[in-house]
């Protein structure tokens, strides 16, 4: 009974800091009011039984969006501050699609016929995971790895403000470097 | 709590992302609906695989769910970034040429 009302409770915070999100006057606000939604359904993938993985969502949105906010705070044109802001377009055919669609899945969670538990959870589910990651699942982590080492060279390219290759083209083979300053030495 | 509520409220979660991601002319905003519907994505995975196959592998399903939401942050932060820099601008409307 306890677990039902934490869960409601929880729900109930996580879908209106999400609404927040989109109607709060301020982007420092919004990306709080996110990070409330994450720790919220964080909490509740805890409820879950799934230690590891509600405690890695709370810890990674919370960082996550203290980065954002500072963020928005630096680069936004738009007001970080406490003024308000209405930067929407397209809202009169947003709300109804996102309406529909709500209705559309919420009459597949209700009425669908959903299959009885097959099977039992391990007995310790953060081990379980683990040694699924480091055994059949394997190739999955390795990819995501990938994945991850490509994301932090792409994020680093396309953040960078004048990395070799705008000074000496993409080959490198530019003879005079384009800087905005001339100077330095010779190639 | 069942599965069908859970996945009421992930279907609330992720509609409410989308109306974000449909309706925001910055992009961080934008990403901020994408990074809600991902979190309706996770409500939802976690609740079928405790209701309905509790077996290790399904988690590793939420931690792929979870690098997909770090590598679109990433790169949406550094998008944004290079917008910013080469146009003075963080609206949707002036990168219209990126929707490939």
């Amino acid at each position: 009974m306890l677990a039902h009302l934490v869960f409601w409770g929880l729900a109930v915070v996580a879908v209106l800091a999400g609404v927040a999100v989109f109607v709060v006057n301020s982007m420092a606000r919004a990306s709080y009011s996110l990070a409330l939604s994450f720790i919220a359904v964080g909490l509740q993938v805890l409820l879950l039984q799934q230690l590891y993985v509600g405690v890695l969502v709370i810890l990674m949105m919370v960082m996550e969006m203290a980065i954002m906010a500072v963020y928005m705070n630096m680069f936004m044109g738009m007001n970080p501050a406490m003024m308000s802001m209405n930067m929407v377009h397209g809202a009169r055919h947003a709300l109804p699609v996102s309406v529909g669609v709500f209705l559309l899945l919420a009459a597949g969670a209700l009425f669908a016929p959903w299959p009885s538990r097959r099977g039992s959870p391990p007995a310790d589910v953060t081990a379980a995971l683990g040694t699924e990651l480091m055994g059949p699942k394997m190739l999955t982590m390795a990819t995501v790895g990938v994945v991850m080492a490509a994301t932090i060279v792409s994020g680093v390219v396309l953040a960078a403000h004048r990395t070799r290759y705008d000074r000496l083209g993409d080959d490198l083979r530019r003879p005079r470097a384009a800087d905005p300053q001339p100077g330095g030495v010779s190639r | 709590m069942t599965v069908r509520t859970v996945l009421l409220v992930a279907a609330a979660l992720i509609s409410v992302g989308l109306y974000g991601a449909l309706s925001q002319q910055v992009v961080v905003m934008v990403m901020m609906g994408l990074e809600l519907m991902l979190n309706g994505l996770i409500l939802a995975v976690a609740g079928l695989w405790w209701f309905c196959a509790p077996d290790p592998s399904g988690q590793v399903l939420l931690l792929v769910i979870l690098a997909a939401m770090t590598v679109e942050m990433a790169m949406g932060f550094a998008v944004a970034t290079s917008l910013h820099r080469i146009r003075r601008s963080d609206l949707t409307d002036t990168a219209a040429d990126l929707s490939g």
